[in-house]
Formats: C-alpha cells, sequence, structure tokens
C-alpha cells in the first residue's frame, strides 16, 4: 500500500499542483480544503485572490476529480477563530504587528491538520508552501528555503520541529512558480492562472484596521498622541492598532522631515515617531522560540543570518537562545527597523534554524 | 406511461391517482404544500408546525413569518417525539389556523410521529394538515386515509428513485392554489412539462417496495438492531438518538463520544463506509443539527453525532462488516483527534 498524505488544498494554483505532484509520484492522495472563514461576502465579480469561498473549494474539488483522489472540505473555523484570528486582533490592540500566517502554520496546518492526519491513517501533510526539506547526512530533516528564492515561504515555517519535517512534503520547494503554473496548464488544471491570493486571507478588503475595530469591545481601541522623540505632540491618532514601527505612511503629519514609527507604547496610547535614521536598531529580544535542533538553546553566542520580516532579505547578527525560549539578537551591522510582533526567523545559508516573535528592540548601549 | 407511474405512486399511499401531482422532488413538494396552501388561505394567518422539521418545511415558514404569518413550532421531547396534545393545544379553539403541517417520520433521528390524533381536530378547526411522508413512504406502511391528512409529501430519490422526482398528494384540489403559473400540466396544479422518466422510475420504485413490504422493512430493522447492539458493545458511551422504539427501520443516529462527527465521516468515507451528519453542507460549514438541539442534546454531542442509513439493498454481511469497521474507526479518531475546546462550541 503506497503512502498516504493529506494535501492542504485551498482551490489555487500552488497547492492543486503541490497535490499533483504527489499523486504522480503513487502517493494516496486525500485533498483537504480547511474552511476557517465564513464565506465571503462580496459579489462574485468582486472577488480576488480571497480564499475560504465556495468557488475555491469547487476549484479545488475540480482538480481532485481530475487527479482522481478524494476530496473534503473540513471546518476549523472555531479553531481559526479562537488560535489565529483572535491572537491576530489582541497583538495589534496591543501595539504589536501579527503575523497570522505563521500563527495558521503552527496552529492550524500543523495542529489541527496533524490531528486530523493522525485520525485518517495518513503518513503525511503536504502544502503548496514554497520551501524544502531535506534529509540530511545526519540523518536527520532540515528545513531549507525554496529553490525560487522570490517564492520563499520558509520564513512562515520556522515553527515546525524535526518530528513534523520528518512527515511533512512539500512538493514546489524545488520548483519555480513559472515552472508550476506550466505544469498546471499541462496537467489541464482549470486554475493554472488563477490570480495570487492576497496577504491576510481573513480580511479580504485589506482594511485590517477597521477588522480590528469590529472585532474588539470599544474600550479595547487605545487612541492617543502622536509624538516626537522629545516627547512633544504632533497629532492625535484612533488607536495604536493603526501603525506599525518602521510605518511611515498615514500618520496625518505634515512635517517638514520624513517621520516613520518608532515605538508603540500601548499603555499610553503614545506613538513616537522619529526620522529613519534613529529607527535603526542594534539587535532584538524574541519570545516563544523555537529551534529545529534544540541543541541552539544552550545559552551560548551563535552566527546565524536573521529574517524580520518577510519581505526583508535576512542579515548577519549574533543570536543567544536561553532555557526559557527567549532569544537575543545583536546583529554585525546596524539593522532596520524592529517591528514587534512580527516573527524573526534564523537562518544558517539556506537552513532555516528556527525562530520566534519578536518582543522589542534593544536600545542603542 | 406518466397515468401507470401516478397510479403506482398513488397506490403506496392509498391514495387515488387523481390526487397525486408529480413535482421535482420532497423539496419542492413542500413549498407548494406550504406556499400554495398559504395563497389559498385568504383569512387565515397561523401556522402550526414543529422545531425539527426538514429544511425545506423551516425555510419556507420562516419566509412566511418575514411576511407577517404566525408560525408555532412545537418541540420535541428528548427522542424527537411531537407529543399530539401539545399539537391538539396549538390548534385549541383557535379558528386562525390555516396550516398543520408536521414530519410523519423524522429525517436525521428516524422518529415516527403518531399523527393519528391530529386528523379530527384539524378538520375541525378549519386547518389545513400536511404531512411530510418523505422519509416514511417506502420504509413504513402510510396511507394518506388513515391519517386523514388534506396533503402528503413524497420524495423519489429517497427510495431509489433519481433525484428530481417528487409527488405531492393532494386530497383536495380547492385547498391550495399552483405557485408554479404556466401551462396546465397536472390538472393546472403544477405547471411545467412533467419529468416522465423521473416519474417512471419513482412508479416503478414503489410498485416492487409495495410487493416487498412489509417483509423488508423487518429484514432492515433487524439489521439496524443487530448493528446497534454490536455498537454499544464495541462502543462504551454509545448514545442512541431518537426511541428504541416507533422509529424508521433504517436509520440510525448515533452519537460518538469524545469525537468529530466529521473526521467520523471523512475517515469512513476513506474506508468506504457511507455516513452522514445531520446537516452538512457542500462548502464545509458543519452546523451542528437543529434536530439534535431541539431534542435536548448539546452543541458538543451535536457535532460527535452521525447518521447511519440502510437500504434495501444493504446485506447481513455488509452490516457485519461495518460493526467491525465503525469502533476501529472511531477507536483511532478518538486517540488521535481529542475534541479540541474551539470545535465544541
Amino acid at each position: 500500500m503506497s503512502a498516504r498524505v493529506i494535501v492542504a488544498m485551498s482551490g489555487g494554483v500552488d497547492s492543486s499542483v503541490a497535490a499533483a505532484i504527489l499523486r504522480e509520484q503513487g502517493y494516496d492522495v486525500v485533498g483537504v480544503a480547511m474552511r476557517l472563514a465564513p464565506e465571503p461576502s462580496a459579489p462574485v465579480a468582486k472577488r480576488r485572490g480571497t480564499c475560504c469561498s465556495h468557488d475555491d473549494f469547487e476549484d479545488a474539488r475540480r482538480v481532485a476529480e481530475r487527479m482522481d483522489f478524494p476530496f473534503y472540505v473540513i471546518d476549523l473555523r472555531a479553531d481559526f477563530a479562537a488560535r489565529v484570528v483572535d491572537n491576530f486582533v489582541s497583538e495589534y490592540i496591543g501595539g504589536r504587528t501579527p503575523n497570522p500566517c505563521v500563527m495558521c502554520n503552527r496552529e492550524i496546518k500543523f495542529d489541527r491538520l496533524w490531528s486530523r492526519a493522525n485520525a485518517l491513517q495518513a503518513d503525511f501533510v503536504a502544502t503548496g508552501h514554497y520551501a524544502r526539506i531535506e534529509n540530511g547526512p545526519d540523518g536527520r530533516f532540515h528545513l531549507l528555503r525554496a529553490a525560487d528564492n522570490s517564492k520563499d515561504q520558509s520564513y512562515f515555517l520556522f515553527t515546525l520541529g524535526r518530528a513534523e519535517l520528518a512527515r511533512t512534503l512539500f512538493p514546489l520547494g524545488a520548483i519555480t512558480k513559472t515552472e508550476v503554473r506550466a505544469r498546471a496548464r499541462a496537467l489541464g488544471l482549470a486554475n493554472a492562472d488563477k490570480a495570487e491570493s492576497q496577504e491576510i486571507c481573513f480580511v479580504p478588503d485589506g482594511d485590517y484596521a477597521r477588522f480590528v475595530e469590529r472585532a474588539s469591545a470599544p474600550e479595547q481601541i487605545r487612541a492617543g498622541a502622536i509624538i516626537d522623540s522629545a516627547g512633544n505632540r504632533l497629532a492625535e491618532h484612533a488607536g495604536v492598532h493603526r501603525f506599525t514601527v518602521g510605518q511611515r505612511r498615514g500618520l496625518g503629519i505634515a512635517t517638514g522631515e520624513r517621520l516613520y514609527v518608532r515605538e508603540i507604547r500601548p499603555q499610553s496610547g503614545e506613538v513616537v515617531v522619529a526620522p529613519r535614521e534613529f529607527l535603526d536598531a542594534p539587535g532584538l529580544t524574541a519570545e516563544r522560540v523555537s529551534l529545529v535542533d534544540d541543541s541552539l538553546a544552550s545559552g551560548a553566542e551563535v552566527p546565524v543570518e536573521v529574517k524580520i520580516r518577510y519581505r526583508h532579505p535576512a542579515i548577519p547578527a549574533m543570536m543567544r537562545v536561553d532555557s526559557s525560549r527567549h532569544a537575543e539578537v545583536r546583529f554585525i551591522a546596524s539593522g532596520p527597523a524592529v517591528t514587534p510582533g512580527q516573527a524573526c526567523v534564523f537562518y544558517r545559508g539556506d537552513e532555516v534554524l528556527g525562530g520566534g516573535f519578536i518582543e522589542r528592540a534593544l536600545g542603542a548601549d | 406511461m406518466l397515468e401507470v407511474a401516478r397510479g403506482q405512486v398513488a397506490a403506496i399511499v392509498g391514495a387515488d391517482p387523481r390526487q397525486i401531482v408529480f413535482t421535482s422532488g420532497g423539496t419542492e413538494s413542500n413549498n407548494l404544500a406550504i406556499f400554495g396552501a398559504m395563497t389559498a388561505a385568504t383569512r387565515r394567518r397561523r401556522i402550526i408546525s414543529s422545531e425539527i422539521e426538514h429544511s425545506s418545511i423551516l425555510a419556507p415558514l420562516a419566509e412566511l413569518e418575514r411576511r407577517g404569518f404566525e408560525v408555532v413550532r412545537i418541540a420535541p421531547d428528548r427522542d424527537g417525539r411531537i407529543a399530539p396534545e401539545r399539537v391538539l393545544d396549538a390548534i385549541g379553539s383557535n379558528r386562525d389556523t390555516a396550516l398543520v403541517t408536521l414530519g410523519l417520520a423524522n429525517s436525521e433521528v428516524g422518529t415516527v410521529q403518531d399523527l393519528a390524533p391530529l386528523k379530527s381536530a384539524c378538520r375541525d378547526a378549519g386547518a389545513i394538515f400536511h404531512v411530510d411522508a418523505a422519509q416514511a413512504v417506502g420504509r413504513i406502511g402510510v396511507d394518506v386515509n388513515a391519517l386523514g391528512c388534506d396533503l402528503m409529501t413524497l420524495s423519489g430519490h429517497k427510495l431509489g428513485a433519481p433525484a428530481g422526482i417528487g409527488a405531492l398528494y393532494i386530497r383536495d384540489p380547492a385547498q391550495i392554489s399552483s405557485t408554479t403559473l404556466g401551462g396546465p400540466q397536472e390538472t393546472g396544479r403544477r405547471a411545467g412539462t412533467p419529468n416522465l422518466l423521473g416519474a417512471t422510475a419513482f412508479g416503478a420504485v414503489v410498485e416492487a417496495l409495495l410487493d416487498l413490504m412489509p417483509a423488508e422493512s423487518d429484514r432492515v430493522a433487524t439489521l439496524a438492531a443487530t448493528l446497534f447492539a454490536r455498537l454499544r458493545e464495541a462502543i462504551p458511551g454509545l448514545q442512541l438518538n431518537g426511541p428504541l422504539i416507533g422509529r424508521l427501520p433504517n436509520t440510525l443516529n448515533l452519537t460518538f463520544p469524545g469525537v468529530l462527527g466529521e473526521s467520523m465521516l471523512i475517515a469512513h468515507d476513506l474506508e468506504g463506509v457511507e455516513v452522514s451528519m445531520g446537516s452538512a453542507c457542500a462548502a464545509g460549514a458543519v452546523e451542528p443539527s437543529h434536530v439534535l438541539l431541539a431534542m435536548g442534546r448539546s452543541r458538543a454531542d451535536a457535532r460527535s453525532s452521525l447518521r447511519i442509513s440502510l437500504g434495501w439493498n444493504t446485506t447481513a454481511a455488509e452490516i457485519d462488516a461495518v460493526a467491525k469497521i465503525i469502533p476501529n474507526v472511531w477507536r483511532r479518531v478518538a486517540a488521535a483527534e481529542p475534541i479540541s475546546e474551539a470545535a465544541s462550541r
């Protein structure tokens, strides 16, 4: 009997091709689409790049029928709301900038979906992520960047440990997006040219500030003042959740120099702005750190490259992780703006060593 | 040919063929019964039904409620029975009740209702009595005259005919107005070219069932009882939803402790065993069954419940096989995916 693999399918081209590749390789593929959010209410003609719509699931179902494997839609709305959306809202309310994709991978795809995979006697879980897993000469599994560097999604997957990596398949890790679309066309998949999905799937209109306001009680919203580093009030604002450290646009201040958000103080509601050069931090601290190889959590300094936002390049740094899952990272050169709440992921070359969630920037000392 | 089929369908419920109107299925029959009766009732504004009806009853009632009609929904007991006394109380001396609409056998848990006591009360109150017998016909003996109903819904595909064919028994055409307007087909009660192929299949199926019953009902009931006994032995805490007696012979609705029904359903499907959930939707939004909730089950229990249906083609060997498969799947799912707090909400 061939190995059974549960493939998480969104109806998009990536996960469709991932499933098709595994089917062609002879796996016993079971396609699963996860209903995470309610059906989008926008008129069909206006929907672009949303997910969790009936149409998306039908796209996935068509792929399953074409490639002849079973397909199911599973309802994970309650788990997604409790473990991803609530966290997203409370992080913004707390003056941080969350990364819901990391949380979704950790809490939904590699937790709830894994439990389901076990219930269905699956040997593997697969997704359409662009990342590679290699069984190294040391006999251990390693998480690596995708071959297509422009699509690399290893950043979102740092929470995977060795045990999970051993039972996870990323069929797209070695190929490019162009090749994926070509495979989809060659296989006759109807969604070969479907648009990319957007960044935050459960905020279809992209207005995350309004989403946070709708999802929270009015007294939770922390309005306040925009101030400069000297404490001068420059403007009022409607809530700290509307800001992200490093942000320049939308501050509503007309001054001669370009100002950026340097710090968010959720208690007082103050948003501190400063010229660009004041944002550079020498390093950061991170919490809830997980490492692929636990022996790195020895408290010793280790040279790494660290990526502190998905779209930023990894920069050289020294990392120290203590046993309480807390990391201190010092950039070798001065680093970019450090945004609390975002994931920081440690690399060595192409390999993901682990990562955590940014707590704060280190002060210049 | 259509008239042959009409005669066959009429015979299984003891009706006159002229009282049978072919429709596209149970849903259309229920819609025609409810909207047709309420359109004909020019003055009366009240409808009596229950909380555990099929969605093709509940949705039209909700729509009529929006339009200003009064809808009384009787709650069932823990076994899904609608006490006739509660319906009689609701009818009372009220002369405003236009329609009483109740299912004869519940589609999810299989409870068979005692509707005979309602016959004279409906007549006395001048209310139209509609019985949704989509689940009951062909499984238990159903007779329109014994029930004394004015309208009765029948479904073809529940019995093995292709989807897209159903019927409505209409005792007296004056009691309802047509809701599909157009040509004079079905003597003006339902416009549109009739589904001849579907009706022929429907007629053939009910004729075959008429020959097989009641022996076939007894055979299926014995198989279902055997299956339940074996599952109860193998699965501690397994609950049967619905009464032990007074139920459809072919339906078992079971609450499996400690597992999500959705997970059980997929796991069984991969093993080649088809089971179903109360109300699943193609887009993957699984809501706990309104029938089980009305019967007093918790949302968590409702989410852990599955329906197992037997048919005329189910064999003893198949029952023996699933009696082994189901406990194995349950043990595996319970161990791998204990119900999470979020999911049980």
